[in-house]
């Protein structure tokens, strides 16, 4: 890193264009994180189609930018509504409610707004500490290691989905079954194509993500429309009052939320969502007063909350370095980098050290703006809830119509769109987790295509993915993932199943 | 809609079975051990391992399970309305966005939903309009998206 990359960095981030997308990217993450059915993940799909056409600095910004406004902004509607704006609230949502009909809703708010830029920070630094470091020793990785980091990343995200895990290896393999369709495989044969040239060049993920997580949300935001949404009365005045002396109770709580949400945010398929839930429990199962938890106390806010953002900046670890997403959002983001010329991988940090910089600069950038558009949002949470869902959703459902449309200017997006928005809904009702298969299609390229590499470079042996140290490493603790619960499940019987 | 596993099972592994099935047509890769079946297969393999054991896990269960369960929203006529319009909407875009054009079935669609799920005449009218114009500037004048314009195409050219 020298001085040259640096200045380079912050000029390019220090662009009007820039700043002006960063400012509306804000503003637009706000309003998609506090509205409950309207999600972080869905605010990237949506914004896709439009970083397409900016340069890779701004497009990626705007992508940070909106969903780090998002996810703290998942936590208005928890304290006001009883509904999390985003997923990644739901696992304090009760409890910022609690707070609210105590009266102290300024607080869970103010502890929501600040405590996510301090875990945003933190993740941002962990990012920018770590990233860089780990491309050094992944500049010395084959196909063998990158085989198993995919593989080491899609168990992850089977074993770190909430529920039954073989149905997350269901989602998984079907992830990796719409990965194969196309001409795209190492012997470029045209697999399950049906000679139709539009399944020849696979299937284009965004639509099928806006469909997965923006039509199957329509559809479930359109089937409980009928239930109004009932605002808490609640004055809301300084939200910044009492901050400092939270900081000071529970330092321990922030550090463990925020270092524990990064490394859920840096591990394959699981992200803030996730993390918040772990932090919740962590938190209670540590704090001096877990009686007090679930009747509107803030402890548990301020470390989920934390653990929430930090989660998003460790997402991009693994996904800039491997090109493995760390959560769905980055799943998304990997797209946007390959079309952005800016390729994951470890050489990224040198081809392209400026954007890579910028990028990070856009992180702390994005937090620290999070304080004063935080408040303003919070100010004007009641009448940004009143916004009129009737016709709100319909807007929504036009605009991911167009973006789908947009990627190829092909009609087949918006099919591909609808059949997807369809399966999501229908996986998420039985219980199937949806990010196990985004991660499947993301990866499953990658996965075929250094295996089959690998298996030309060793001449068909399979013995070589353990002959080189860190391949050997790397192969042992994929199978100690898989080993321990089946070891666990063999020592330990079940009492109710036998 | 909720599904029975067992079914849910049963379903898998006959797409598995197709898959498996389908594959036995790819040529192999000269001179290679694992060719383009090869991926595919071990996925196919998989989803039938799983879906035999979802079915497993589901006849060991002690509690039952519906073969399907709807969900509560489907009694009642308005969401039931809310939901198919959707699915319905965005069938008919694709079928018909090419002859009629963008701007028509954009607006008309959108004022439909709107009108469906509940809004008003007074709010459901101009934005429909309002967000039909907003779309067109943003995506057909900015990005130069080629939305098609259908009808309108004589009137405008």
């Amino acid at each position: 890193l020298t001085l040259a990359v640096l200045s380079q960095a912050l000029a390019l981030v220090f662009d009007p264009y820039v700043l002006w997308v960063i400012v509306a990217s804000a503003a637009f993450g706000l309003f998609v994180g506090a509205i409950p059915g309207l999600t972080a993940t869905m605010a990237t799909a949506l914004l896709v189609p439009v970083t397409f056409f900016m340069p890779p600095v701004p497009a990626i910004a705007s992508i940070v930018t909106a969903t780090a406004m998002a996810i703290f902004a998942g936590d208005i509607p928890s304290c006001l509504l009883r509904m999390p704006g985003t997923p990644a609230s739901a696992a304090y949502t009760d409890e910022a409610y609690a707070m609210t009909k105590k009266g102290q809703g300024e607080v869970a708010l103010g502890a929501g707004l600040v405590f996510s830029v301090i875990g945003g920070l933190f993740g941002t630094a962990v990012l920018i500490a770590a990233a860089p470091a780990l491309a050094e020793v992944a500049l010395k990785f084959s196909s063998f290691e990158y085989f198993w980091l995919v593989v080491l990343g899609l168990s992850s995200a089977v074993f770190l989905a909430i529920g039954d895990p073989l149905k997350g290896v269901v989602s998984l393999l079907l992830g990796l079954l719409v990965a194969s369709v196309g001409l795209d495989n190492p012997a470029a044969y045209p697999r399950f194509t049906f000679g139709n040239v539009e399944l020849a060049g696979g299937l284009t993920l965004i639509p099928i993500m806006i469909g997965m997580f923006a039509v199957s949300e329509i559809i479930r935001n359109v089937a409980a429309m009928d239930q109004p949404w009932e605002m808490a009365q609640t004055k809301i005045g300084n939200v910044f009052t009492g901050m400092w002396t939270l900081t000071k109770r529970y330092p321990l709580q922030i550090l463990r939320g925020s270092t524990l949400g990064t490394a859920i945010g840096a591990l394959p398929g699981a992200g803030a969502d996730i993390a918040a839930w772990m932090s919740y429990a962590m938190s209670k199962k540590f704090s001096k007063e877990p009686d007090k938890f679930g009747t509107g106390h803030v402890e548990g806010i301020v470390e989920a909350g934390a653990s929430n953002n930090s989660a998003l900046a460790g997402a991009w670890i693994p996904a800039l370095v491997f090109g493995i997403p760390g959560d769905s959002i980055t799943a998304i983001v990997i797209g946007v980098l390959y079309i952005k010329g800016l390729n994951p991988g470890p050489t990224v940090f040198m081809e392209k050290a400026p954007e890579m910089y910028a990028i990070f600069f856009v992180f702390i950038l994005a937090n620290l703006l999070m304080l004063p558009l935080g408040v303003a949002a919070i100010k004007g949470a009641k009448q940004l809830l009143r916004a009129p869902r009737q016709v709100l959703m319909p807007v929504i459902l036009l605009f991911c119509i167009v973006g789908s449309f947009a990627i190829n200017n092909s009609l087949f997006g918006v099919v591909l769109m609808l059949v997807f928005g369809l399966v999501g809904y229908l996986m998420e009702e039985n219980g199937f987790p949806v990010a196990p298969a985004i991660l499947g299609m993301v990866l499953g390229a990658m996965l075929e295509e250094h295996f089959i590499s690998s298996m030309i470079k060793a001449d068909g042996r399979l013995l070589a993915f353990f002959e080189r140290p860190i391949a050997a490493g790397l192969g042992v603790l994929t199978i100690a993932v898989f080993a321990w619960p089946l070891a666990r499940a063999w020592l330990l019987p079940d009492r109710n199943t036998r | 809609m909720k599904v029975n596993d067992a079914l849910n099972g049963a379903a898998l592994v006959a797409l598995g079975a197709v898959v498996l099935w389908h594959i036995q047509g790819f040529p192999p890769m000269p001179g290679q051990k694992y060719g383009p079946a090869w991926f595919p297969g071990l996925i196919a393999s998989g989803l039938i391992a799983c879906g035999a054991l979802l079915i497993l896990a589901r006849l060991r269960a002690a509690d039952s399970q519906p073969p399907f369960a709807l969900p509560e929203w489907t009694r009642r006529s308005r969401p039931v309305a809310s939901v198919a319009s959707v699915i319905a909407g965005l069938v008919i875009y694709v079928l018909v966005v090419d002859a009629v054009g963008f701007h028509i079935t954009a607006a008309a669609l959108l004022l439909a939903w709107s009108r469906l799920l509940g809004a008003s005449w007074r709010l459901a009218i101009p934005v429909s309009i309002a967000a039909t114009v907003v779309i067109h500037l943003a995506f057909y004048k900015l990005l130069k998206v080629p939305l098609p314009w259908g009808l309108l195409e004589r009137v405008v050219f």
